[in-house]
């Protein structure tokens, strides 16, 4: 291990330093500043005499004195069973007080592709109790899910609520020891301290914790930083997953955030920018984070993602959401209207998808009418939302008695199939029983995306008459 | 990737610097393109610049740990691929090694870096079945024998393009048959070339062809959509583009399994994984409806999904033309899906950036469309050197950021292709599938294809097509109306045509891809169903002018039944659509 005294520039996140031996690409870096504080970082470009360098911890301190040590090896993250129950921060140092961590093994954090030959499809439906997903976007194991969200939504409680209620039905019953619970990773980047202590709070009160391992990186932590925190995270999932047969669930927030500090870096180095001033490689690098999910031929465990993202301005367009939503598959989409009319958790199924879904879902896995029901309500939904700018122009009397029907199905939809509260967990059973209740409101001629013997089987008469007489 | 078997590896070099998947070596002698093996691990990469004593390279695997001061050699030959059989029911990375070999060789999922392996099997032994005698003159391209790749596809052992001159002829001196690795000769000619079944081919330059011409079959999809309206040709271009989640990789998927090509390459560039391993779990199982064989029988898949490096993605796209380019020169038809072509445009903007190129329009290389347009060239219908007629289908998806059509790679796409499938994401999200927009697409091709669907399907094929894009037209113009006041603003004819219209969108357009029947709609029943509506109309239409108000018609029982016929067997629907049409005239002819 070589140590110099050669920085020739300091700019933004990166440091300069001129060397006689070649350094590696991607090695970590130690750099202790003349008050003594040691910094960490990861060789960005190397050439025969000079080495750019990005420090994670931020480059306050670091003068033309600093020294510089190549560690001569690739970022690493200590991996053991033992992290479960854990809180570190976002470079993987323990913060909870907690014993020194002994690790089993150490693993580039860079983590390696999986081969699309040695992947298992995934089709093993996951129950988060939650309808909107459930019934619409149903979430199966192994698949990459995020929540595309705004500012001032609540999106975190929705993440909550999946982690505390996710599940895989049919394992339940035999497995008393809640072996189908997920081991949660939780990786936080650049959030608030004051949403750190919500999700701490209910991983503490409702036991997660000793199930999970927390990377926290704070607001006021170093942005670089957020650039490993995602990684160290992932590298934990997939010991766990496919080393100790886990089925691992990782929420990573905010990915918008992450992004940001990737544009950091971008700028401090002169790049020529993409869109928006991100960098051209941001659909490579999120890539190599949303694909280490899945699940392995002849493997036990399992690694589910749903990463997190506010999208500026509510703009799916936007670089962050765009490129997600064509890596990962399918997004929920947290919705500023439904939040507004008080529908909890406020998810528009509408522009949400779950790619996965097909395969997941229906006889022997769901139930058999789920896939039917769901592009029905999805079609029927979409029906009444239309109608509703029209009622807006000529009013309700205006409009024919079908269209009545599909607007007050719209308007059911929201307040009893999406809406239900946070705390709620509603089995698969139930969340498609909702759905036919709504079903039946319509005339059966206008069901013309079920299979007739489901209607026979599920339809409620009485509920399409009940409705009439209303009128 | 045909390195793996060459040991000519000549001049060294040494590393100057390193910056994510670009290298920069000193002293290296290498010509531009060359494939050179980077660092103490032997990373795979191309030469892209040369400038002075520096030579930059394009690496095909990550380079963390790579520092300089390390060796680069250069094997003295560009980016080529192993052409021969073997390569039909393969999954191949974006330089095409085998994955499954991979995965045996290292010995993990997971990718590691630095491991080497021929693109076809050099042990395997096939049997080979002479197609000429000893003595036969033979020119360059021409088919000698036979052996049988899969049991959909005899795979043809040709002349190799560059064993003789253009026009040149030589005879056959020995020619046997018998079971031969791919390595082997099969055939020796009194020029002294011996003729084995493998053949290398430098992946950016075209197999050469005789003439190309104008297609006239099409490439008939089972998709309505696609073969009612908006049809492509065998030997033509398409682009799909469309936002996320509006159901490209679904179309492309589609295309692959249903399509009436020969042989299908199918490009996973920059995409998920577990697409990927959808195609490998489902392919295998499905059957090729032209022959009942599995379809991965006819299947060779490329994969480089987007957390692959990204200089082999660039490279994919020429890897998958290429094996294309070999089984249309044994005459083929072959369909070449790329997804995403998008991903392929950003793999060239990330090197670009990488050595500070010059950008064009939004950052991508002033280049871009001279590339684009060179990979859609290399399709088209040919005859090819041993005067046998092949094709090349190629199909693109377009992923556009923001699902915005002006951006650089659509708008570039779309100067070069001659049919347009364009994919909406309001479509997607009520569940209106296959989400292609028939207001936007279109195909170049329509008009000179009609007259294989005239001789094949029917006479009217034209006639009744033309009615359904009118009828669509109007209803468009009509929905603006509507809009602002309401449907029951609208005159009854205006009204009923909106009937016939939503008919059209959901019996005829949308097409159920998970429904055992509906996903493949033979061009007869595509037919026989816009006949129904179209029997639907008239009689409505008759109807109305005789005084019958249009909510009686609308409420008429039969008409709904139009919507099942999507999902009623093949053999079966002839019948169905009759009996539809006969309730149809006796309930509507009651009312008046």
């Amino acid at each position: 291990m070589k140590e110099y005294k050669t920085i020739t520039e300091i700019s933004g996140p990166l440091v300069f330093a001129e060397v006689d031996e070649p350094v590696g690409y991607d090695e970590i870096v130690e750099i202790e500043t003349p008050d003594g504080t040691t910094k960490r970082g990861q060789v960005l470009e190397t050439s025969d005499g000079l080495v750019a360098i990005q420090v994670f911890e931020g480059t306050t301190g670091i003068n033309r004195d600093a020294s510089v040590k190549f560690i001569g090896e690739t970022l690493q993250m200590p991996v053991t069973e033992d992290l479960l129950g854990r809180v570190l921060d976002g470079s993987g140092r323990p913060i909870d007080d907690g014993p020194d961590i002994v690790p089993e093994e150490r693993r580039p954090i860079v983590g390696e592709a999986i081969n699309p030959y040695s992947r298992e499809y995934p089709e093993e439906f996951i129950q988060t109790g939650v309808s909107g997903i459930d019934g619409m976007n149903t979430l199966v194991r192994g698949q990459k899910l995020p929540i595309f969200s705004s500012s001032g939504l609540p999106h975190n409680d929705l993440a909550l609520q999946i982690a505390r209620q996710a599940t895989v039905p049919e394992e339940e019953e035999g497995d008393e020891e809640g072996g189908s619970e997920f081991a949660v990773i939780f990786g936080a980047m650049g959030i608030t301290a004051e949403e750190a202590n919500e999700f701490m709070e209910d991983f503490e009160r409702t036991g997660a914790l000793e199930r999970s391992v927390v990377f926290m990186n704070l607001a006021d932590d170093p942005a670089v930083e957020r650039t490993v925190t995602p990684r160290l995270a992932l590298t934990t999932a997939e010991y766990l997953a496919f080393d100790k047969g886990y089925h691992v669930l990782v929420i990573l927030t905010d990915m918008t955030n992450y992004c940001e500090a990737l544009r950091e870096i971008g700028a401090a180095r002169e790049e020529v920018p993409g869109r928006r001033g991100y960098p051209g490689y941001m659909y490579t690098n999120l890539a190599t984070i949303y694909e280490r999910a899945g699940r392995i031929k002849g493997e036990e465990g399992s690694i589910t993602q749903i990463p997190i993202l506010t999208m500026p301005s509510n703009d799916i367009t936007h670089p962050i959401p765009d490129l997600t939503g064509y890596i990962t598959e399918g997004q929920i989409i947290v919705d500023p209207d439904l939040n507004s009319k008080g529908v909890e958790p406020p998810i528009n199924v509408l522009p949400s998808l779950s790619r996965l879904m097909d395969d997941g879902i229906g006889e022997g896995l769901t139930r058999g009418d789920h896939g039917d029901v769901s592009d029905q309500l999805y079609a029927a939904y979409a029906e009444g939302e239309d109608l509703r700018d029209l009622v807006n122009i000529v009013g309700r009397e205006a409009l024919s008695e079908r269209d009545n029907k599909f607007l007050d199905f719209a308007e059911r939809f929201e307040r009893e199939f999406v809406e239900q509260g946070f705390d709620a967990n509603r089995d698969i059973e139930e969340t498609l029983d909702v759905g036919w209740d709504l079903l039946s409101m319509l005339p059966k001629q206008a069901l013309n995306r079920i299979g007739e013997e489901y209607i026979e089987e599920y339809y409620q008469e009485d509920e399409a008459e009940a409705v009439t007489a209303d009128d | 990737m045909s390195q793996a078997t060459e040991s000519d590896v000549t001049e060294d070099g040494v590393i100057e610097s390193v910056s994510g998947p670009v290298v920069k070596a000193v002293d290296l002698d290498a010509r531009m393109n060359d494939v050179v093996y980077v660092g103490h691990e032997g990373l795979m990469g191309e030469v892209i610049e040369i400038e002075g004593n520096l030579t930059t390279i394009q690496v095909y695997e990550e380079t963390s740990g790579v520092s300089p001061g390390e060796p680069v050699e250069s094997t003295g030959s560009p980016l080529s691929v192993d052409l021969g059989p073997g390569m039909l029911d393969t999954i191949y990375d974006g330089v095409q090694r085998p994955l499954d070999v991979l995965e045996e060789k290292m010995g993990s999922a997971f990718l590691d870096r630095g491991v080497d392996s021929p693109g076809i099997d050099l042990e395997r032994t096939w049997e080979f079945t002479p197609e000429v005698e000893e003595g036969d003159e033979v020119s360059r391209g021409d088919v000698v024998g036979t052996v049988p790749e899969t049991e959909s596809i005899d795979h043809k052992v040709m002349v190799p393009p560059d064993a003789l001159e253009d026009d040149e002829t030589a005879e056959v001196v020995s020619i046997e048959s018998g079971n031969f690795t791919v390595t082997e000769t099969v055939a020796e000619l009194d020029n002294g070339e011996e003729v084995t079944m493998r053949q290398e081919w430098p992946v950016r330059e075209q197999r050469p062809t005789k003439n190309k011409y104008t297609p006239r079959t099409p490439l008939v999809s089972g998709q309505r959509i696609l073969d009612g309206l908006f049809p492509i040709a065998k030997g033509g271009t398409a682009a799909i583009p469309g936002p996320f989640g509006s159901g490209k990789t679904v179309t492309q998927q589609s295309l692959a399994k249903f399509s009436d090509a020969d042989i299908v390459v199918y490009i996973g560039c920059g995409e998920r994984g577990n697409e990927m391993t959808e195609v490998i779990d489902d392919f295998p199982e499905l059957p090729d409806p032209q022959t009942g064989n599995p379809l991965m029988a006819r299947t060779c898949l490329i994969a480089n999904t987007s957390n692959m490096p990204v200089a082999a993605r660039e490279s994919c796209i020429y890897t998958g033309i290429t094996i294309a380019e070999f089984y249309r020169d044994m005459g083929y038809d072959v369909a070449l899906m790329a997804d995403s072509t998008s991903r392929w445009a950003e793999a060239m903007r990330e090197i670009s950036s990488r050595l500070e190129e010059m950008p064009g329009e939004e950052g991508y290389p002033a280049y871009l469309a001279a590339r684009l347009a060179q990979f859609y060239e290399r399709a088209g219908y040919y005859e090819n050197m041993n005067g046998t007629e092949g094709s090349i289908t190629a199909i693109g998806a377009v992923s556009p950021p923001g699902g915005d059509f002006s951006e650089p790679v659509t708008q570039n796409t779309l100067r070069i292709v001659k049919t347009f499938w364009a994919l909406d994401a309001d479509l997607a999200e009520r569940r209106h599938f296959p989400a292609i927009n028939w207001n936007e697409s279109y195909s170049l091709y329509r008009d000179q294809l009609d007259d294989w669907f005239v001789d094949n399907v029917a006479d009217d094929w034209p006639e009744l097509r033309q009615w359904a894009i009118d009828v669509l037209d109007e209803e468009d113009e009509l929905q603006e109306i509507v809009q602002l006041v309401g449907k029951d603003a609208l005159p009854e004819d205006q009204q009923l045509t909106l009937e016939v219209a939503r008919y059209l969108r959901e019996a005829y357009l949308q097409q159920n891809g998970l429904d055992e029947v509906d996903r493949y709609s033979p061009p007869e029943k595509t037919y026989r169903i816009l006949q129904g509506i179209k029997s639907f109309n008239d009689e409505a239409f008759e109807a109305l002018d005789a005084g019958v108000p249009v909510e009686e018609i609308q409420s008429v029982e039969a008409a709904p039944r139009l919507n099942r016929i999507g999902t009623t067997p093949d053999d079966e629907a002839d019948e169905f659509v009759s009996d539809i049409e006969e309730s149809l005239a006796e309930q509507l002819r009651e009312l008046y």
